[in-house]
């Protein structure tokens, strides 16, 4: 009895501060941490996946003009779920590790991206854009010992 | 002159009182976090209060269920002026996942006006941390609207291989 509050008293002397530092000090979260979502401009070739398994709807696809492709991001409903992650072919779409995306402007968590689909130019449809493949043979590299793709 | 006044004193001491409007229990646990020693929002004079009229601070975590409503009209109502409103969780920021279900009002925003939004599912305790750090005015705002634009073919044969990043505004 005596001898256990005695250990008590001497595990209080051991402890040590435990309380963050955090708004004062930078926090990094654990690696595998999904934050806010991002997107790389330029692998985004509109195909519509992310939107496809978004569970709340934070990715919208619009056609506003023949060959250009809105893709509007309302994350502010975004459940960090990391489908759109999983499904993106390019691997365009990424959850980043920032966490600190506290605002007093509900406007600030929306993002939105143009792309540019290629219009056919027999029919005038619509086809995926430029792969990055199809934006080195634009600038002159050439695939295969025939030029251009079997 | 009372704004000043208010400023001065709201840099001392907040008390919150946090409503669950339907939450999933998510964002409630994460806000207990925070006023655990490990995150010591005590440090910032963040005190939890058990009834709304002695709160200075809302926090909502949930969207607001349609039978939660009144409730939450005559909540706000009973903390005195003046007072923040936080909206904790996507659930409180936008709806999260229901946002255009029939039961609930798709965040909190649609029923009362809020001050600061929190977003994540569950926001992480250092975001809360950081959402209230930012209403006291010691962290810089770290977000804005994003409109980004891919070159046009026509650009692109002109060889402008740049990804025009334009952005309506700056962060704060
Ligand atoms: S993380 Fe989940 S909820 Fe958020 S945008 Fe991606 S798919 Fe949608
Ligand atoms: S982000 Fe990925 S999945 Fe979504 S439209 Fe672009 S390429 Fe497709
Ligand atoms: S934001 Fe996520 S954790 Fe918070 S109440 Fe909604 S579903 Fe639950």
């Amino acid at each position: 009895m005596f001898l256990s509050k005695l250990r008590e008293a001497l595990i209080c002397l051991k402890a040590g501060r435990v309380t963050l530092d955090y708004p004062l000090a930078p926090q990094e979260p654990k690696p595998g941490f999904r934050g806010k979502i991002t997107i790389d401009a330029d692998l985004c070739f509109g195909c519509g996946g992310c939107a496809n398994v978004c569970p709340a709807n934070v990715i919208v696809l619009s056609d506003t003009e023949q060959h250009r492709r809105t893709i509007e991001f309302y994350w502010r409903r975004c459940t960090y779920c990391g489908r759109c992650e999983e499904v993106c072919p390019e691997k365009a779409i990424r959850l980043s590790q920032q966490f600190e995306t506290a605002t007093n402007d509900p406007q600030d968590m929306y993002m939105r991206l143009e792309v540019f689909m290629g219009p056919c130019q027999r029919c005038g449809r619509c086809f995926p854009p430029p792969t990055a493949l199809d934006r080195m043979m634009n600038t002159g590299f050439r695939e295969g010992p025939r030029g251009g793709r079997a | 002159m009372l704004r000043a006044l208010c400023r001065k004193a709201f840099c001392k001491a907040l008390w919150v009182y946090h409503a669950n409007t339907g939450a999933c229990n998510g964002c409630d646990i994460e806000v207990i976090n925070v006023l655990t020693p490990y995150y010591d929002a005590e440090r910032f004079g963040i005190k939890l209060v058990g009834s709304p009229r002695h709160a200075d601070v809302l926090l909502i975590s949930g969207p607001v269920t349609r039978q939660v409503t009144p409730a939450l009209k005559r909540l706000v109502e009973a903390v005195p002026n003046p007072k923040l409103t936080f909206a904790i969780g996507s659930c409180a920021t936008g709806g999260g996942c229901w946002f255009d279900t029939y039961n609930v009002q798709g965040g909190a925003d649609s029923v009362i006006p809020v001050d600061f939004y929190i977003p994540g599912c569950p926001p992480r305790p250092e975001a809360i941390l950081y959402g209230v750090a930012l209403a006291l005015g010691l962290v810089p705002k770290k977000v804005a609207e994003e409109k980004l634009r891919q070159e046009t073919l026509e650009e692109l044969a002109q060889g402008k291989c740049v990804i025009n990043r334009e952005s309506s505004k700056t962060a704060l």
